[in-house]
């Protein structure tokens, strides 16, 4: 690794190779290195998380960049069982920008706050010459108070069972055909959504909860594929129960993509004691945006540290960490 | 009420597991009583890939044997052309623009991802029509289209030639590396230790050039080649319909694919290629040089050609490549990703020595991706 190139932002295996040589080494610590959603410190009391955000485009069907930044803080939080309070957010903003777009996506990002109860209590705000940044970044961090505890990825076991709580690769597969410029006359939208409310029902149930996280970038691939090596486990995913919208799916036929590495920006994967599994389905299928919650596999000691793909007619094949640039087929 | 075609509609079908297992079971009973092994070359890299990802031969009869072949056009695109497009894109008047997954294959420098990385403007495409917006938008820089492909993406280059000239469009050249099935496909079954049995022919390729280009195969060569679409039900149903050319010991040409698949192909699309292309020989990265194999721009479509504008900077000396490197060996389908001393070790998609496991398209990526580990 002599250069940082675009893959090493994809969410999957340069990514992590980047994090783990340059970042982990220097930063090291205890916290760091439970590698969670969140920071949870202060003896187990609050859940600390950080975010940019740099999409492309900034407007996108179901989202824009403002919703997007509030939401991936506090679901960050939200993974971690914190109820998410105080954020903080930084603008880089290039030269030129219209002031106009500027307020509706600061609407966007005071409307998905109110969906968290939280607030913005510090900012900061930079203007750089045009060509420094693609039109806007924003930076959100966040606190929050934790409500459950002992949810880690590095707790998962074969007591346990693997839920998705919707459909996977919506967001990936809107910026990438909004980005390219593919034009497709399809309800197709991002999934961009607070996950939040649908945490706190589980923890007013009392669902046993082992293990939360967001598939953002490197889609349920790389979700699941961290937790076989931070938990030393297997997991097993039946591929007919993992639910793939027919627009996702349409998407990944033409571009040659597998939705399982589609990032998501309101969807996440739950690892759930075996018990609670069909009690947390009822539950999330009562939220709108977690109607085709599913339960897609489970955890096992058949091949340690990797995740095993069962196809409907009897055979299997591991589902690897994404590597490399998102490209289309060529063929 | 007549319901409007969906997306889905075209391969839903095609992966039903009832028509998969009754596929298989079909093949067992057929050769129940054959006992010879059955070494199928899939030449596209396409089906590789289905074979794989859907784990075919986890539940195909023991006496089906793939073979894979070099249908991939970043796998066997030569190392010097790489080079060739890397400088081309360090220039600074030029945006190179490209199919895919080129863009990842490591040259002598590096790849085109790398030069970007050191700030040369490298773009890829969904189709090559994206160069004339590009090039309206940068009116100041040369859109050089490093074009790549086999027969199904060539005619689109032509497509934007023809464009370039009817618009007069003074900023877009063309790198030519396009390159034809048959011919390598004949390079293989005339070398003396070839394996290959039969053919499983590229769907995508006989779209535009026909059936009729595989014609020669079980005139010439006694081998059976099925045209077949890239579904694992067409896939299984192409490897059925050859298991019974070897059981009742006929030699045929024939086409599983026929929804899409004709004899004569596209003919218009065929008339546009012969317009500005002409044959000339190409090296097959493994296979070598062959005769009559890839394309070049005509004679008087010349002042298009980026080779010629930019001829000095062009590198001339022929590649080196890494002699533990058994990719020419995968692509003329003399060894398997797994023969390789350097597959999941040292060469990985995250660090790739070989083009086979750059490409997505490539054998030595389907293996790495779907199941290097499950024995």
């Amino acid at each position: 690794m002599k250069t940082v190139t675009l893959a090493h932002g994809n969410g999957g295996q340069e990514n992590n190779e980047l994090i783990k040589e340059v970042f982990y080494n220097a930063f090291k610590n205890e916290i760091l290195e439970r590698n969670e959603d969140a920071a949870v410190i202060e003896g187990g009391k609050l859940a600390l998380s950080t975010d940019s955000f740099t999409v492309s485009p900034l407007f996108f069907a179901g989202a824009d960049i403002g919703k997007l930044a509030i939401c991936g803080t506090c679901n960050d939080l939200a993974m971690m069982g914190a109820k998410p309070k105080y954020l903080t957010c930084s603008f880089i903003i290039e030269e030129g920008f219209e002031v106009s777009q500027l307020q509706s996506i600061v609407n966007s990002m005071k409307e998905e706050l109110a969906k968290n109860d939280a607030i913005i209590v510090s900012g900061d705000t930079k203007v750089v010459p045009k060509g420094s940044v693609d039109k806007l970044f924003i930076n959100t961090s966040g606190i929050g108070e934790v409500l459950y505890s002992g949810i880690s990825s590095n707790n998962i076991s074969t007591n346990d069972l693997i839920l998705v709580s919707r459909d996977i690769g919506a967001h990936g597969a809107t910026i990438y055909i909004s980005r390219e410029g593919i034009e497709l006359s399809s309800n197709l939208k991002s999934d961009c959504s607070s996950l939040f409310p649908l945490v706190k029902a589980l923890i007013d149930e009392k669902i046993k909860i082992t293990a939360l996280r967001d598939a953002t970038r490197g889609g349920l691939s790389a979700v699941l594929n961290e937790w076989v090596k931070q938990s030393n486990v297997c997991i097993e995913i039946d591929e007919r129960s993992i639910p793939v919208s027919d627009e996702v799916k349409g998407v990944c036929e033409m571009l040659g993509f597998e939705a399982t590495s589609l990032a998501n920006e309101g969807t996440f994967v739950l690892a759930i004691a075996k018990e609670d599994a069909n009690r947390t389905l009822e539950i999330l299928q009562r939220f709108e945006n977690a109607k085709n919650a599913s339960i897609i596999g489970k955890v096992t000691q058949q091949y340690p540290q990797k995740v095993v793909l069962n196809s409907s007619f009897g055979t299997k094949r591991f589902l690897d960490m994404p590597c490399g640039e998102l490209l289309p087929r060529i063929c | 009420m007549v319901k409007k075609l969906q997306l889905k509609d075209l391969y839903d079908g095609f992966r039903d597991p009832k028509t998969i297992k009754a596929y298989k079971k079909l093949i067992d009973i057929e050769l129940e009583n054959y006992d010879k092994t059955i070494n199928i070359m899939e030449v596209c890299g396409g089906h590789t890939h289905t074979i794989m990802k859907y784990g075919l031969p986890q539940i195909l009869n023991k006496k089906i044997n793939f073979v894979h072949g070099p249908g991939c056009p970043v796998c066997v695109m030569p190392k010097e052309r790489v080079d060739s497009a890397y400088e081309l894109s360090l220039q600074k008047d030029v945006i190179l623009v490209t199919l895919g997954d080129m863009i990842k294959v490591p040259g002598s420098r590096g790849s085109l991802q790398d030069a970007r990385a050191k700030g040369a403007d490298v773009r890829f495409v969904y189709s090559p029509m994206d160069c004339l917006k590009i090039a309206t938008e940068n009116k100041d820089k040369k859109v050089v289209f490093f074009a790549i492909g086999f027969e199904t993406t060539t005619p689109m280059t032509c497509a934007l030639l023809e464009q370039v000239i009817k618009n007069d469009i003074k900023n877009i050249l063309f790198h030519i590396n396009h390159i034809t099935v048959p011919e390598v496909m004949r390079a293989l079954v005339d070398k003396k230790d070839n394996k290959i049995d039969a053919f499983l022919g590229p769907a995508h390729v006989s779209v535009i050039s026909g059936s009729k280009i595989y014609e020669e195969f079980p005139l010439r060569y006694n081998k059976p080649v099925v045209v077949s679409g890239f579904e694992p039900v067409d896939v299984i149903e192409s490897i059925y319909m050859l298991v019974c050319q070897f059981v009742q010991n006929r030699v045929e040409l024939e086409v599983e694919y026929k929804r899409v698949v004709s004899f004569e192909g596209n003919i218009k699309a065929q008339e546009l290629v012969d317009k500005y292309l002409i044959k000339t020989s190409f090296e097959f990265r493994g296979v070598g040089t062959i005769l009559e194999s890839g394309y070049e721009l005509r004679e008087e479509y010349k002042k298009y050609n980026a080779k010629l504008v930019y001829d000095e900077i062009l590198p001339k000396n022929r590649a080196k490549e890494n002699k533990a490197c058994r990719c020419p060996d995968i692509l003329s389908g003399v060894a398997k990703p797994l023969d390789c001393k350097l597959f999941g070790t040292v060469c990985t998609p995250t660090n790739p020595i070989g083009s086979c496991m750059v490409s997505s398209e490539g054998a030595c990526s389907a293996y790495y991706k779907y199941g290097n580990l499950l024995k």
